[in-house]
């Protein structure tokens, strides 16, 4: 998958999955304080991510997930790690 | 009050079916499928609250949550208490529920399936208490007073009304949102389809339902929501809110014998108990909901308690579950409603399906035809497995 169609499947998941509004979207944007994604919302993004993109999130490895871009960054490379 | 039944989903629609004796009561087919003994239920439909809710706040309501959070915003509407008057009060919930089967089932499902405790997800333990109704329901409105929930099996939403009205006559709360729910599912009721208990008039749903009758030969499960908003008089007239009924005894009982069979005796502890507790004389109830779910020990041994302690005066008694079927934790609660739309609207809703009494229901002044009658009392009663008994007395105000 291309990275441009992983960040596109992503937003979209965000906008249907965790029903944030679509002008909310953009990669700067802070997870929790921009998104509103809290703790709760994050056990749901590893049942997302494993049901859309066949991958475990591994807690530890999300430690540095701040922004949507670290997120897309880290998808990205847990799906093209080269 | 606000309601979400099977016999209608306000306030208005099931006064209408109360008044002409309209059945909930459907064949699923679905359960046929499954292995089921009887395919009776009530039904109504999920309500959606998807654009309503957020998501947060929609993902850990299981169906019977569902089904509270719209008869709460009814009764809510209908007491005049809008947010900002939960937001500067102290208010309370208590509500009756017992299970939250289907959540418990699906989230298990998906571990079997997944073998993961990760894939599934934030909602299900949220859905999956017994708590999970007051627990959503005081987040979703912001409520900041006694908040739990009371499981007494199927006397839940009338002990939840009656330990409110206690908190309240004690001076601790002003106000309380109370009710009881009920899931509609399969899951829910799979294992209660195994005891024999329900009726398999399968051929006629809406006469499967027949308290007291010769013929009855079971309960027909049911469910949905319903909430009361109780209150202490000075709250009300201080609000100026219109009173529908004044809680004025409570009488609980338990009978200490079998775990399913019913009995005489505790019963009319719990009733004569309401009545000491509402200092009246038992001439002065007009009205009788009786707790009559169609099974023929239960309907039996309730017909013979009201005949003791009512023996002299009669007054009209009818089981609405002839029409709604057994609403289980829901009913305590949904029957006040039910029993208070008739006194404020002056008539008995009739105990459709009864064609023939039995031996002990025929002592009994039951009102088979919707009946015009002035009701300044009635007395609800609800029982349940453990022989919990709860008998409610409210007051025309």
């Amino acid at each position: 998958m291309q990275n441009d169609e992983i960040i596109r499947k992503i937003n979209q998941l965000l906008i249907d999955e965790i029903e944030i509004e679509e002008s909310q979207i953009y990669p700067a944007a802070d997870l929790k304080k921009d998104l509103g994604i809290d703790s709760l919302d994050f056990v749901d993004l590893f049942v997302i991510v494993e049901n859309n993109f066949g991958f475990k999130m591994k807690a530890e490895e999300m430690a540095g997930v701040k922004s949507l871009q670290d997120f897309y960054s880290y998808i990205i490379h847990r799906i093209n790690p080269n | 009050m606000g309601i979400y039944s099977v016999i209608g989903k306000n306030l208005q629609e099931v006064e209408d079916s109360l008044r002409h004796g309209r059945s909930g009561i459907v064949f699923d087919p679905l359960r046929k499928a499954m292995g089921f003994r009887s395919a009776l239920t009530g039904m109504v439909e999920r309500p959606h609250l998807k654009g309503v809710l957020d998501r947060r706040l929609r993902i850990g309501l299981p169906v019977q949550g569902e089904y509270a959070y719209i008869s709460t915003l009814e009764a809510l509407k209908h007491a005049g208490i809008e947010q900002s008057y939960l937001d500067a009060n102290e208010v309370g919930i208590l509500f009756g529920n017992d299970s939250s089967a289907l959540s418990v089932v699906e989230s298990v499902d998906i571990l079997r399936q997944k073998k993961d405790t990760m894939m599934i997800g934030s909602g299900y333990i949220f859905q999956s208490m017994n708590s999970t109704v007051s627990m959503n329901l005081s987040v979703i409105f912001r409520l900041r007073g006694v908040n739990f929930t009371l499981s007494g099996a199927c006397a839940s939403g009338s002990h939840a009304i009656g330990i409110g009205y206690l908190l309240i006559k004690q001076g601790l709360q002003d106000i309380i949102i109370c009710g009881g729910a009920q899931e509609i599912n399969p899951e829910s009721t799979a294992s209660f389809d195994a005891l024999n208990a329900f009726s398999v008039r399968e051929s006629e749903p809406t006469k499967a339902s027949r308290p007291f009758d010769r013929d009855r030969d079971g309960l027909v499960p049911s469910g949905g929501a319903a909430t009361v908003i109780i209150e202490s008089y000075e709250s009300a007239m201080k609000r100026g809110a219109t009173i529908y009924g004044e809680v004025i005894g409570y009488g609980f009982s338990s009978n200490g014998e079998h775990i399913s069979m019913p009995n005489v005796e505790g019963p009319v502890r719990a009733m004569e108990k309401a009545i000491r507790d509402a200092g009246i004389r038992s001439e002065e109830i007009d009205y009788i909901n009786a707790h009559a779910t169609s099974t023929p020990a239960g309907d039996r041994n309730e017909a013979s308690s009201i005949d003791l302690v009512f023996g002299s005066s009669k007054p009209l008694v009818s089981s609405t579950k002839s029409m709604t079927g057994h609403e289980m934790w829901m009913g305590g609660a949904s029957e006040v409603i039910y029993s208070t739309l008739m006194m404020n609207h002056g008539f008995v809703a009739p105990n459709i399906n009864l064609e023939n009494p039995d031996d002990v229901s025929e002592k009994l002044n039951i009102a088979t035809e919707t009946t015009s009658r002035e009701i300044n009392a009635f007395l609800s009663n609800s029982f349940g497995f453990g022989g919990t008994n709860s008998s409610l007395i409210i007051r025309k105000a």
